[in-house]
């Protein structure tokens, strides 16, 4: 009998992550190492977290990583694969850095099309710090600092990343995904393959957002949050390709 | 025989396998782990097929399969 599915060896043995039960973080740093595993690469891949939930990849995970300032992972990332372009470099960040403190950072890196991999996690909501609003918390949805709901007239409409960085021409790749069913998991491992194999070839900044869920700061169960995601989420923020230089 | 272990100890009990399994191999066990999650067992092994799906939906990548 033969093992056709164990966890990839990104995975720290022994380790359970430390994010919340049905957390789709967990599923992306998974398909993370599952691809590093499958291009070769995890011995020269470097991690630069963001701030937030996502740091919480950091004793999960087996290969070097460092944390950046709050936002600043896509400029740390620019300089880190400046000085050492034949390593593998990815950021991993989630909305409330890398679309609100961090934007001006992100959109410069894009517009350089800084060689590097950049994997943004999209679950509307400052998860670690106990579930206030962010830029991408969708219009009526409740948080700690909107507790009526986002009031577009109060507090403007939810941030669009992808759609925001395909009005630049640098970024050669950015898509969105999701996690929450098998289907659309194997879509976002492919995304995220073509994003990392974008950077083996020199192409440029790749970026692809997977939209995810925060059972813990919506208040709901996880598999309450993936009906939530269908009918909310993924109509405000719909999935696609932004942007493909390999198609056009 | 196709066959899914679960790591006992990884698992928290999310149930997005036990959705997504077309044949309702697994279940919610009665046991708990060392966090308290009654983390899910195949209640029904011999119906599963080997498809993998469990162990691809799986955040915390528990599930082990064997074909």
């Amino acid at each position: 009998m033969e093992k056709i599915y164990t966890r990839p060896s990104y995975i720290r043995e022994g380790a359970t992550s430390g994010f919340c039960p049905g957390c789709m973080h967990s599923t992306v740093h998974k398909l993370v190492g599952e691809v590093l595993d499958e291009l070769g690469i995890v011995n020269k891949t470097v991690t630069v977290w963001g701030v937030g939930c996502c740091i919480l990849g950091a004793g999960y995970t087996t290969h070097d990583s460092f944390g950046s300032p709050h936002g600043r992972a896509c400029a740390v990332a620019s300089a880190y694969k400046r000085t050492n372009p034949d390593e593998i470099v990815y950021t991993y960040q989630g909305d409330g850095d890398l679309a609100s403190i961090g934007i001006a950072e992100t959109i410069y890196a894009a517009n350089r099309g800084e060689n590097f991999t950049v994997i943004f996690i999209n679950n509307s909501t400052y998860g670690m710090t106990g579930g206030q609003m962010a830029p991408t918390t969708l219009v009526g949805q409740k948080a700690t600092t909107a507790p009526f709901g986002r009031d577009p007239k109060q507090h403007g409409y939810p941030v669009h990343v992808c759609e925001l960085l395909a009005t630049l021409k640098a970024p050669y790749y950015l898509e969105r995904v999701t996690c929450l069913d098998a289907p659309n998991v194997l879509k976002a491992k492919k995304a995220i393959k073509k994003a990392f194999q974008n950077q083996i070839d020199g192409k440029g900044f790749s970026l692809v957002e997977i939209m995810s869920n925060c059972p813990t700061n919506w208040g709901m169960a996880p598999l309450e949050t993936l009906e939530f995601m269908k009918e909310n989420t993924l109509k405000e923020f719909p999935l696609g390709v932004y942007r493909d230089k390999d198609a056009e | 025989m196709p066959k899914v272990e679960i790591r006992s100890e990884s698992c928290k009990a999310c149930e997005y396998c036990v959705k997504t399994c077309p044949n309702k191999v697994l279940a919610l066990g009665a046991e708990s782990n060392s966090k308290g999650y009654h983390y899910v067992v195949p209640a029904n092994p011999d119906a599963c097929i080997g498809c993998k799906l469990c162990a691809i939906v799986c955040p915390d990548a528990a599930i082990e399969v064997y074909k």
